[in-house]
C-alpha cells in the first residue's frame, strides 16, 4: 500500500467567541443545533479522522454547510483547529511557526480556488507566475516553467490576455495551471469546477484526471456533486453537518451506505457507470471456462453489459493488466447489483 | 428650583475665563518654547514649495504651458480635455492671472504630495489594525467637521502668519478622503484572493504590495482626487494666512467689493479644479481598465 501523505486526528473547529468551553460540550455530546442555540457556536468539524493516502485523489463531499471547507483549509492551515491534529510527510502543519508554515505552502501544497480567485491586474502569466514570484524564483526560469503549465492547460495564445478577457472555464484552468506551477506535492481544491457549466466541467474533470495520470500528486478534492466524486475519487469521505458520516472507495460507499443521509445521497447513480469489475468480484474457485466471459478489472459494468445479455456467459473471469485472471463474477451477482 | 430649569445651570463667569486663559497661556507657552523647532521640522517642505513655486514663475511660460499639457495629455489620453485645458490656460495668462495661478498650482501639488505620502500608510495601518481604525476615525471625522478657521487659530499662533501654517491647514482639510478610501479600499479586497496569497505563501509585505493595493488603487485613486478637489476649495481660506495664490485676491475681492475681479479669480480656480478632476479621473479609469473588461 502507498505511504500516509496527509494525516488528520480527531479534527475539531468551533466557531464563536469561545471556542475551548464549547469544546468540552461538544465532547459531552452536545449537537450542533444545541451548541448554535444554547451557546451560540457554530459547530464547524467534529472529531474528523481522515488518512489521505500519497499520490491518490482524495474526494471530501457534502452539501454546503456540511464543512467541507472547512476541513480542506485546515490542510494549508488557513484556519487554525480548535483541537486535533494536521500531520502532513510526519510533520505537524499546526505547531509550524509563520516562517516554517510560509515555506510549507510554498513548497508543499498548492490550492484551487472555487472562485478561481486570480489576481484581475495581473496577466494570464504573471497569475501563473504569482506563486514562484512569492519565492523569488529566478524569473526565466519561473517564464518557463509558467509557460508549460499554460500550455499544459490549453491556454496557450492567452499569455498576456487579463482574466477578465476570459470565461470561467478558462479563468479555472488559469487557476490550475497556477497551482501547478507551484510544483506542490499536494494539490487542495476547494469545489474547483463547482462554478462551471456542466460540460465545461466534465472537461476539466477530465484535464485533472490526465494530469494525474501523468504527475501522481496528493490530490483532496472538494465537492457537492456526488457523480464529479465517484468519477475522479480513488476514495470519497462524506461529510455531514461537522461530521464524518463514511469514507471509502466509491464502490463501497455506492453498495454499502452506512447512514440513511448517504443512501439518501446515492440513491439515484447510475451504478453501472461508476463501479468496476474488481470492485465486485469474489474470489475464484475452479469457475467453468466453458463459456466464461473475459473482462478486464478496470472496466465499469457499463462496458460489458450488453455483451453479457447478448452472450449470456455462464460467469465473467476478471483479469488484471497483466493478463492474470484475478477473480470472478456471476451472472446472478450482477444483476443484484443493478437491481439494487 | 425655577431658575434651575430656566436657565442652564452654567460655569461662573469667573470660571469660565479662568479655563480659557489658562488653556491659551499654556500653549501660547508651549509655542514660545517649541515653536522654532516645529518650524524648522518644516523647513525641508518649505524649501520645495518655494523651489516649485519660483520654478513655475519664472521658467518662460509657453515651456510651463507645453509642459502642463503634456502632463495633461499623458494623463488622461483625452484631446478633448487638452485642448480644453490649452483654452483655460490661455484665459487665465490673458487675464492676468498666471502668476496667481502658478502660486495655486505649487501649492496644490506640494499639497496632494503630502497627503499621498501621509494618507496611504495611515490608511494601511487602519486597514491592517483594529485598533488603528477606532483611534482614527474619530480623528477624521474632527478633521473634516471642524471649521477650519478654529484650527487656523492655533497653526498660527504655533508657525505664524506664511506657507507653512497655509500647507498644514489645507493638509489637515484635505487628507481625511484619501486616509478614508485607502483603509475603505485594502478592506474591500476580495476575501477568497487574499486566501489564494496565504495559500501560496505570501508574507504581508507581499500580500499588501502585490495583492491588496494594486486591488485597492481604483478606491485609493478616488481619494486622491478628492483630496485634489478639497486642496484647492480650501486656497481661499488659506489666503487669509499669507499663503499666495487666487485666494488672495478673491479675498481681496470680497472686503472690497470687486464683482468683476472675484468673478475672473473664482473662475480660475474652477478651471483648475475641473482640469485636475478630469486627468486624476480618466488616469483612474485607465489603470483600472483590464477589471471590466473593457480594453480591445
Amino acid at each position: 500500500m502507498s505511504e500516509i501523505k496527509i494525516q488528520i486526528k480527531n479534527l475539531y473547529k468551533i466557531f464563536g467567541k469561545n471556542p475551548k468551553s464549547a469544546l468540552e460540550q461538544v465532547k459531552d455530546g452536545v449537537n450542533k443545533d444545541e451548541l448554535l442555540e444554547k451557546h451560540n457556536h457554530v459547530l464547524g468539524l467534529k472529531d474528523i479522522n481522515l488518512d489521505i493516502k500519497e499520490k491518490s485523489i482524495q474526494v471530501v463531499m457534502g452539501l454546503s454547510g456540511s464543512g467541507k471547507s472547512t476541513l480542506i483549509r485546515h490542510i494549508n492551515r488557513l484556519i487554525e483547529p480548535t483541537d486535533g491534529s494536521v500531520v502532513v510527510d510526519g510533520e505537524d502543519v499546526l505547531k509550524m511557526n509563520d516562517e516554517s508554515l510560509r515555506n510549507f505552502r510554498r513548497t508543499k501544497t498548492a490550492m484551487v480556488f472555487q472562485r478561481f480567485a486570480l489576481l484581475p491586474h495581473k496577466t494570464v502569466l504573471e497569475n501563473t507566475l504569482f506563486g514562484l514570484h512569492i519565492q523569488k524564483v529566478d524569473e526565466k526560469e519561473a517564464n518557463t516553467r509558467a509557460r508549460r503549465w499554460i500550455d499544459r492547460v490549453g491556454l496557450s495564445g492567452y499569455e498576456e490576455k487579463y482574466p477578465q478577457h476570459l470565461s470561467g472555464g478558462m479563468q479555472q484552468r488559469v487557476g490550475l495551471a497556477r497551482a501547478l506551477t507551484n510544483d506542490g506535492e499536494i494539490l487542495l481544491m476547494d469545489e474547483a469546477f463547482s462554478a462551471l457549466d456542466p460540460l465545461i466541467r466534465k472537461d476539466m474533470q477530465d484535464i485533472l484526471l490526465e494530469l494525474q495520470d501523468e504527475l501522481h500528486k496528493t490530490v483532496v478534492f472538494i465537492t457537492h456533486d456526488l457523480d464529479e466524486a465517484l468519477k475522479i475519487g480513488d476514495r470519497i469521505a462524506i461529510l455531514k453537518d461537522g461530521i464524518m458520516d463514511q469514507e471509502g472507495i466509491p464502490a463501497d460507499i455506492l453498495l454499502s451506505p452506512k447512514t440513511q443521509y448517504v443512501k439518501d445521497f446515492v440513491e439515484d447513480v447510475n451504478r453501472a457507470r461508476v463501479i468496476k469489475a474488481k470492485h465486485i468480484m469474489s474470489k475464484l474457485n475452479g469457475q467453468d471456462r466453458d463459456n466464461a466471459m473475459f473482462v478486464d478489472q478496470d472496466d465499469f459494468i457499463d462496458r460489458f453489459i450488453d455483451k453479457v445479455i447478448s452472450d449470456k456467459p455462464s460467469c465473467l473471469i476478471v483479469k488484471n493488466k497483466n493478463n492474470d485472471e484475478i477473480g470472478y463474477l456471476s451472472t446472478k451477482r450482477l444483476s443484484e447489483i443493478l437491481k439494487r | 428650583m425655577e431658575d434651575f430649569l430656566s436657565e442652564f445651570p452654567e460655569l461662573s463667569r469667573e470660571t469660565l475665563r479662568f479655563i480659557k486663559k489658562g488653556f491659551d497661556a499654556s500653549y501660547r507657552a508651549f509655542s514660545r518654547e517649541y515653536g522654532d523647532a516645529i518650524e524648522a521640522v518644516f523647513d525641508p517642505v518649505l524649501y520645495f514649495l518655494v523651489w516649485f513655486e519660483k520654478l513655475l514663475q519664472n521658467s518662460p511660460w509657453p515651456i510651463v504651458l507645453i509642459c502642463f499639457l503634456a502632463v495633461i495629455y499623458f494623463g488622461s489620453r483625452k484631446i478633448s480635455v487638452t485642448i480644453g485645458s490649452l483654452f483655460a490656460f490661455l484665459l487665465i495668462g490673458i487675464f492676468g492671472m498666471w502668476e496667481d495661478t502658478m502660486s495655486t498650482v505649487s501649492i496644490i501639488g506640494v499639497c496632494t504630495m503630502l497627503s499621498i505620502g501621509i494618507g496611504i500608510p495611515v490608511g494601511v495601518l487602519m486597514a491592517k489594525s483594529e485598533r488603528a481604525q477606532r483611534i482614527c476615525t474619530p480623528i477624521l471625522d474632527v478633521m473634516q467637521t471642524m471649521p477650519s478657521f478654529v484650527y487656523l487659530i492655533p497653526v498660527v499662533m504655533l508657525l505664524g502668519i506664511g506657507k507653512i501654517p497655509g500647507l498644514l491647514a489645507v493638509v489637515i482639510y484635505a487628507i481625511p478622503p484619501i486616509i478614508r478610501l485607502t483603509n475603505l479600499g485594502i478592506r474591500e479586497v476580495d476575501k477568497e484572493v487574499l486566501e489564494a496569497a496565504d495559500a501560496f505563501g505570501a508574507n504581508p509585505r507581499q500580500k499588501l504590495f502585490q495583492v491588496q493595493l494594486p486591488l485597492a488603487l481604483p478606491t485609493i485613486f478616488a481619494g486622491i482626487n478628492q483630496t485634489i478637489m478639497m486642496a484647492l476649495a480650501m486656497v481661499v481660506i488659506a489666503s487669509m494666512i499669507g499663503v499666495k495664490g487666487l485666494g488672495q485676491p478673491v479675498l481681496k475681492a470680497i472686503t472690497n467689493q470687486y464683482f468683476a475681479m472675484g468673478l475672473f479669480n473664482g473662475l480660475a480656480i474652477v478651471a483648475l479644479a475641473i482640469i485636475f478632476d478630469r486627468v486624476s479621473q480618466s488616469f483612474g479609469h485607465r489603470i483600472q481598465q483590464h477589471r471590466s473588461g473593457s480594453r480591445e
